[in-house]
């Protein structure tokens, strides 16, 4: 079998060019192996399956401050070494460098078509990002997991290069992509879960098949003291939007909210809102969508100065089977507009 | 779904009808459906006055 030509990046400090006095380093590569390029090598070599031909480096400032002009280098670098596959990093929890390591796989991989394999710590900003675009080795936060983490990479990038199939990735040492494959088993759905309770009924240790995702905590706003004459917004994951969905927010894997003026709205009647929200039944909430977004009790309160005002433009999006990082984003935009207009509380409802 | 918004973190809950209908309940008449929605808003509202203990969960109407 002929040994693959593996590529490896670094940035400057793994390159050994130097630390933060050389982060401004620009692209550059060298024929050889550097740093850990040498245990990847001979991870490598000792299998016979490949050989570390070249390293491209970048330092991670000028990575950072130069983004699209550094990527477009790196690949023309990539490519001029006849990588078969790129291996980045390891990063570990360095967020810089990951998020580098991470963008360099996605361009490299998608300019080149060629297979790419980076290594980090799970909560690396990179691996956040990116982990359902490239294969990632998981390791620890620091360096002193570089062994374990470089034999990861080297199988990873043996196997990719040979285009076989990864196996799980607890198994094969990487981080969760969260793409579900299809697997045929011995055991029926059926079996599995009776032998999965009875395994948790006597204390012994079993594995989900549907693991939940691990959700980052969120810290709560403080009080706002009392909600008379504070300006409150409506904001709503129940679809709630104008009969005829004029921004088109889709049913389920939403990837945009909308803003509506309500301004002159007091109550959201069927004949002009609907819910388009594709995750249950929403006959009885198009009867009368302030069945999810409850703008009717509010212009009673506003009325009766109970509050101070609701908030021109209500928001609203789908959050059925959306992705967390999706979601996390709208939140992150939609707060961003409510706090620049001025608005002290949101009711956010659910489904 | 109380439980997703315990799991982010989140300290002001307060516990909807049904996932298909969170601030109405279709059984009831129309005004007393619009009675028990005003509750929770009124609920909601003052749980934005103060920040409570822990994870707040309010469990507003008897859920049937």
């Amino acid at each position: 079998m002929s040994q693959l030509r593996v590529v490896h990046y670094l940035n400057q400090f793994f390159a050994g060019i130097g630390g933060e006095d050389k982060a401004d380093t620009a692209p550059g590569s060298e024929g050889r192996p550097l740093g850990p390029g040498n245990a990847l090598n001979q991870a490598l070599t000792s299998s016979e399956e490949g050989e570390v031909v070249a390293t491209v480096y970048c330092g991670d400032t000028y990575f950072t401050e130069n983004q699209e002009e550094a990527l477009g280098r790196i690949v023309e670098l990539v490519r001029e070494s006849g990588a078969e596959v790129l291996v980045a990093g390891p990063a570990f929890g360095s967020g810089r460098y990951g998020l580098a390591c991470a963008q360099v796989c996605q361009r490299v991989g998608s300019a080149l078509g060629i297979p790419v394999v980076t290594g980090m710590h799970p909560a690396n900003p990179g691996a956040e990002q990116y982990r359902g675009q490239v294969y990632m080795a998981s390791t620890s936060d620091t360096a002193v997991g570089m062994g374990a983490a470089i034999e990861v990479m080297a199988k990873l990038a043996v196997k990719l290069g040979r285009g076989e199939e990864l196996g799980p990735a607890d198994e094969d040492g990487y981080i969760p992509t969260g793409r579900v494959k299809t697997q045929v088993h011995e055991k029926t759905m059926a079996q599995r879960l009776v032998d999965m309770v009875l395994k948790k009924v006597n204390g012994e240790p079993f594995e989900t098949e549907w693991p939940l995702p691990s959700m980052e905590k969120i810290e709560p706003a403080p009080a706002i003291g009392s909600v008379a004459g504070a300006r409150i917004a409506l904001v709503t994951e129940g679809g709630v939007v104008p009969r005829g969905n004029p921004d088109k927010i889709p049913s389920g894997w939403a990837k945009h909210w909308a803003r509506y003026d309500i301004g002159e709205v007091s109550d959201f009647t069927p004949d002009k809102w609907q819910s388009v929200h594709g995750g249950f039944d929403t006959t009885k909430l198009n009867e009368d969508p302030d069945r999810v977004l409850p703008l009717d009790v509010m212009r009673e309160l506003e009325e009766e100065k109970a509050i101070g005002k609701i908030h021109e433009y209500m928001y609203s999006t789908v959050g059925n089977i959306g992705y967390v990082a999706d979601m996390k984003r709208f939140g992150e935009d939609i707060a961003a507009e409510l706090q620049a207009a001025g608005v002290q509380g949101v009711i956010l409802t659910g489904t | 779904m109380v439980p997703l918004a315990q799991s982010i973190g989140a300290n002001r809950i307060v516990q909807g009808k049904a996932v298909t209908t969170t601030t109405g309940d279709p059984a009831l008449p129309p005004d007393e459906e619009k009675a028990f929605r005003r509750r929770l808003v009124e609920r909601a509202l003052k749980s934005l006055e103060s920040t409570p203990e822990g994870q707040e969960v309010v469990w507003g109407e008897d859920r049937g």
